[in-house]
């Protein structure tokens, strides 16, 4: 995509411009309606939710419910809060999100700089793998972990979301490298350096946007993710997705709405904050999820 | 000093080995966890598999039995409204604001990422967010009843016809962001010296759209369909986020109907079958987009 | 055997044999030029050489070394790349030092190294910046000096010169030129600009389909083509060649060639074995400065023929007049001084030296030889 030019030599008359303003403000509103309806709900006590005062900001501010989701809102049967959940979905997706990274980039590596016959269907098959359905191995993989004995826990998880974020790592770094100079490699190879002596001192200090990229989308999509939580790790081991809608969908007792909402930012606060923080690499992830080749 | 062909040293011949050494566990993890999975599930398709594994053959059985079944029914008809309803509304709101957006638009920075956050988000978040807010008895309903509108009414999360349409509100939220991104990038990609010579030959700015740019936004087009049409067959947190596939049944999707055959009501062999049936649907959009994007970079 | 031996050499991709039967000895010291239009082979054998591509038959080796099957970095080889090729995260010092480093060469005889390659290359100002810092030509020198520093027995260089602008290609050009001198060094150089093969190297193997068309000194090359191909891709402008008959006139041998107006011109050979041909075809190749007009003939060629015809366009290109007219029915460019008052559409006499004038079997389009 260019980004250079900006300019566009398109001229609208006044009126348009107007709508079009208007238009896009309409549009933001909606878009953070969802988000700002959460964030005042959160902070508002219960009463003031269902007497009907939904849009409407706090008569008293409370961050109660925030206490309350974290630590002792019942989740399942135990009253424990998102807090010990919020530490699975840490504990899973921190080394996921390494170790997929690791893999990618080193097969990235091979794919484009150490051609050999075959990489080609290598590489068509790590794509494939990105697009399937995962119902069509929840079954087997259930079994699988079972013989692993890491059914249930965040080992398990963990196995998972490398064995699935593989493809996608493999992919951005392949389109990364692929336009990496191959005549860097080969002057290096004249120089002495070595298979990983390569990697490590020529490819990887040029990397860090890729890196960043790749990060930024496994975390989020490892993160998010909520079909592997509930199929292998409910209960104890569960991530923060699987909780929170287990708080928010439990059929038992007073609907807490100010509390899913407050469980409900929680889950999303680390993912939002990096796409504050790094927004530029989240939406160039996106493109290279999106269009690929 | 000779050295002949056989002679070649060990680091030499270590080095034309690591290349593969180092792609092969990420192949053995692929050949295992990707394709032998599928085939197993395949297999299983066509076993008598209840609440475990068996592997006595029963031949179509399985999925003779889940094209009888109704709730399979509501689940492909709930995937072929919420599909193109999807598609089509993502794809018109993401093109109208790119375009919008490409228009020399003040504030640009600030607005892209607004429309691209919920991209962000667990659709487990969106989901809680959509259901109470679209709740009747303290969201949309509730709010224009209490500021005076007595008779306004907004049930659909609650009535088993319309739920599923506001699965589609809140999943058109999430990635209509998403769409524009991808045509504003394809907006700025094109040259703009064609503009000008389209404005010189005395084009409206509704002409130079619809015979100009248009046109050459096609890969964006096809890239927003496929990608979108496979998360609509995927979807699954947002259904059980926001109705758990209620009111009743009425809002199953096949993700939804896989899940529960096979975890909840024990018919393995009936949920392996439907998830084989997903697959294929995905690779029919996949395979050839893929095989495209991979030739043309050639 | 050579220095650098590249003896029978093939190579194939599956069943595709891309390079044919490769024969070249370098002598020690000498200044190779692979020359040839671009997917020619030449890339190829310099990669083979480098052992950044596996030999498919044959043998290359270096000091009576086999090279076959030996890694790059054991070769004692250092090379130039056409993108310069620098590590973009490595300071130029870095940069430079690399490969010594990957040796195991101790810090303080790599400091050593670094500071005389700097000074060779004017270069010592630059150490402490990155490549992208740098202009085009420096970025040159630092690709060479990290080529120097290995102190390796062949130097290649991969069209080292073609990112560069026109006027530095020239300085580049003179600086390796010199360099070369100074070093007494091995070098292998590909290129596809004749003008660089011409003016750099001790000796030119021109390459066309995967074949040495010509192996020779730049003289041998330019005076004595061994083929159509190798006439035609060495010189700028190109030889001429057109097609003419030969015929005895007074028992000696001519070239019957077609002019612009349809009648024909008879020009006497130089090459007495051309009675040998007499009735045939064949395909006669004259340079452009082997037509002028006839004050700036060569004095020194005993055959000097005289040939009228009309002219075509006249590009006066300052230094010469480029005259292009119409002979055997193709466009021939004739190199004329700048003060020629040739006007377009009139006739003129020219002035052919025949001695310059090569014949090509019309079949095979190899060199009639004397």
């Amino acid at each position: 995509m260019a980004v250079a030019s900006n300019e566009n030599a398109m001229r609208t008359s006044r009126v348009t411009r107007v709508l079009i303003y208007v238009t896009l403000l309409v549009f933001s509103l909606f878009y953070l309606l969802p988000l700002g309806i959460m964030l005042i709900n959160s902070l508002k006590p219960l009463s003031e939710i269902t007497g009907g005062g939904m849009i409407a900001l706090p008569q008293q501010w409370t961050i109660e419910p925030w206490l309350s989701a974290w630590s002792s809102a019942q989740i399942g049967v135990e009253p424990t809060g998102l807090r010990p959940y919020f530490m699975n979905s840490i504990a899973m997706a921190v080394p996921a999100v390494i170790i997929s990274t690791v893999i990618g980039a080193l097969n990235g590596y091979v794919l484009t700089k150490w051609h050999f016959r075959g990489a080609t269907i290598v590489f068509g098959l790590l794509l494939f793998s990105c697009f399937i359905p995962f119902q069509i191995v929840l079954i087997p993989m259930a079994r699988i972990l079972g013989i692993l004995e890491i059914a249930g826990t965040t080992y398990g998880l963990i196995l998972v979301h490398v064995v699935y974020g593989i493809g996608f790592s493999t992919l951005y770094f392949r389109n990364y490298y692929a336009a990496f100079p191959t005549e860097l490699v080969r002057a290096a190879q004249i120089d002495g350096a070595g298979f990983f002596q390569i990697f490590w001192r020529i490819m990887l200090p040029s990397s860090g946007p890729i890196i960043a990229v790749c990060c930024i989308w496994q975390f989020t999509n490892i993160w998010n993710d909520f079909l592997f939580g509930a199929s292998f790790a409910s209960g104890g081991a569960a991530p923060m997705t699987v909780a929170l809608n287990n708080l928010v969908n439990s059929s038992t007792g007073v609907r807490e709405y100010n509390v899913h909402f407050a469980g409900a930012i929680m889950a999303a606060a680390p993912t939002l904050l990096v796409y504050i923080v790094a927004g530029r690499y989240f939406v160039r992830g996106l493109m290279a999820g999106s269009v690929k080749g | 000093m000779a050295m002949t062909d056989s002679g070649t040293d060990f680091r030499t011949r270590m080095q034309n080995w690591l290349p593969k050494i180092v792609l092969a566990p990420s192949f053995a993890i692929m050949v295992i966890f990707v394709y032998g999975f599928i085939a197993f599930t395949i297999y299983l398709s066509f076993t008598g598999s209840r609440m475990l594994p068996t592997f006595d053959l029963v031949g179509w059985q399985n999925y003779e039995r889940l094209f009888r079944v109704r709730q399979w029914d509501t689940a492909v008809v709930n995937l072929a409204i919420f599909a193109s309803l999807y598609i089509v509304i993502s794809t018109i709101i993401g093109l109208m604001l790119a375009i919008f957006l490409d228009q020399k638009i003040r504030g640009e920075g600030a607005l892209r990422p607004i429309f691209l956050y919920p991209m962000a988000l667990s659709f487990i978040v969106t989901g809680t967010a959509w259901k109470w807010m679209l709740d009747p008895a303290i969201g949309l309903e509730a709010t224009f009843r209490m500021w005076g509108w007595e008779s306004f009414t907004f049930d659909w999360i609650k009535d088993s016809d319309m739920a599923i349409y506001t699965i589609v509100i809140a999943a058109v939220w999430q990635s209509s962001g998403f769409v524009m991104a991808m045509f504003l990038a394809g907006l700025r990609g094109i040259d703009n010296e064609i503009l000008k010579a389209a404005q010189m030959d005395g084009a409206s700015n509704v002409q130079m759209y619809r015979r100009i740019i248009l046109p050459q936004l096609r890969p964006a087009f096809l890239s927003a369909f496929v990608i979108l049409s496979h998360l609509a067959i995927k979807s699954y947190d947002l259904v059980v986020a926001m109705t758990d596939g209620g009111p009743g049944t009425s809002t199953w999707m096949p993700a939804v109907f896989m899940y529960e055959y096979t975890f909840t009501r024990n018919q393995m062999g009936i949920g392996a079958a439907s998830a084989v049936i997903m697959l294929m649907t995905v690779a029919a959009i996949m395979v050839p987009y893929l095989y495209a994007e991979l030739r043309e970079k050639k | 055997m050579g220095f650098l031996d590249i003896n029978n050499v093939t190579k194939s991709y599956g069943a595709v044999e891309v390079l044919h039967r490769v024969d070249i000895e370098v002598e020690e010291g000498e200044f190779l030029v692979l020359v040839g239009p671009s997917g020619c082979g030449k890339s190829t054998l310099l990669n083979m050489i480098a052992g950044l591509e596996s030999i498919t038959g044959g043998e290359i080796s270096i000091k009576d070394r086999v090279m076959n099957g030996v890694h790059p970095s054991k070769r004692n080889i250092a090379m130039v790349f056409q993108s310069y090729a620098l590590y973009p995260n490595m300071s130029v010092a870095q940069n430079i030092t690399f490969g010594l480093e990957m040796h195991g060469t101790p810090k303080p005889e790599r400091d050593q190294a670094l500071k005389e390659v700097g000074a060779l290359l004017q270069i010592d100002h630059l150490l402490d910046r990155k490549p992208g810092q740098l202009s085009g030509g420096q970025r040159q020198r630092v690709a060479m000096g990290r080529a120097l520093v290995r102190n390796p027995d062949v130097f290649l260089f991969d069209e080292p010169l073609s990112n560069l602008d026109a006027k530095l290609r020239v300085d580049m050009r003179t600086e390796i030129k010199k360099l070369h001198q100074k070093l007494k060094t091995t070098i292998v150089y590909v290129t596809h600009d004749q003008i660089e093969a011409m003016t750099l190297s001790t000796r030119i193997a021109v390459m066309f389909n995967g074949y040495v068309q010509q192996l020779g000194t730049p003289k041998e090359i330019y005076d004595t083509p061994e083929n159509v191909f190798v006439a035609t891709f060495m010189g700028s402008p190109a030889m001429n060649v057109v097609p003419a008959k030969v015929e005895m006139v007074d028992g000696l041998p001519h070239a019957r060639i077609a002019r612009a107006d349809g009648d024909d011109a008879l020009l006497a050979f130089a090459q007495e074995n051309m009675a040998e041909w007499a009735g045939k075809n064949i395909l006669l190749g004259i340079r452009p400065e082997a037509i002028t007009d006839p004050e700036s003939a060569d004095r020194a060629s005993n055959s000097i023929a005289a040939m009228s015809n009309r002219v075509g366009v006249t590009e006066p290109a300052g230094a010469d007049t480029f005259v292009t007219m119409i002979l055997g029915g193709k466009d021939v460019i004739a190199r004329m001084r700048a003060d020629t008052t040739v006007a377009a559409g009139e006739m003129f006499d020219f002035a052919v030296n025949m001695e310059k004038a090569v014949a090509f079997d019309p079949q095979t389009e190899a060199r009639i030889k004397p």
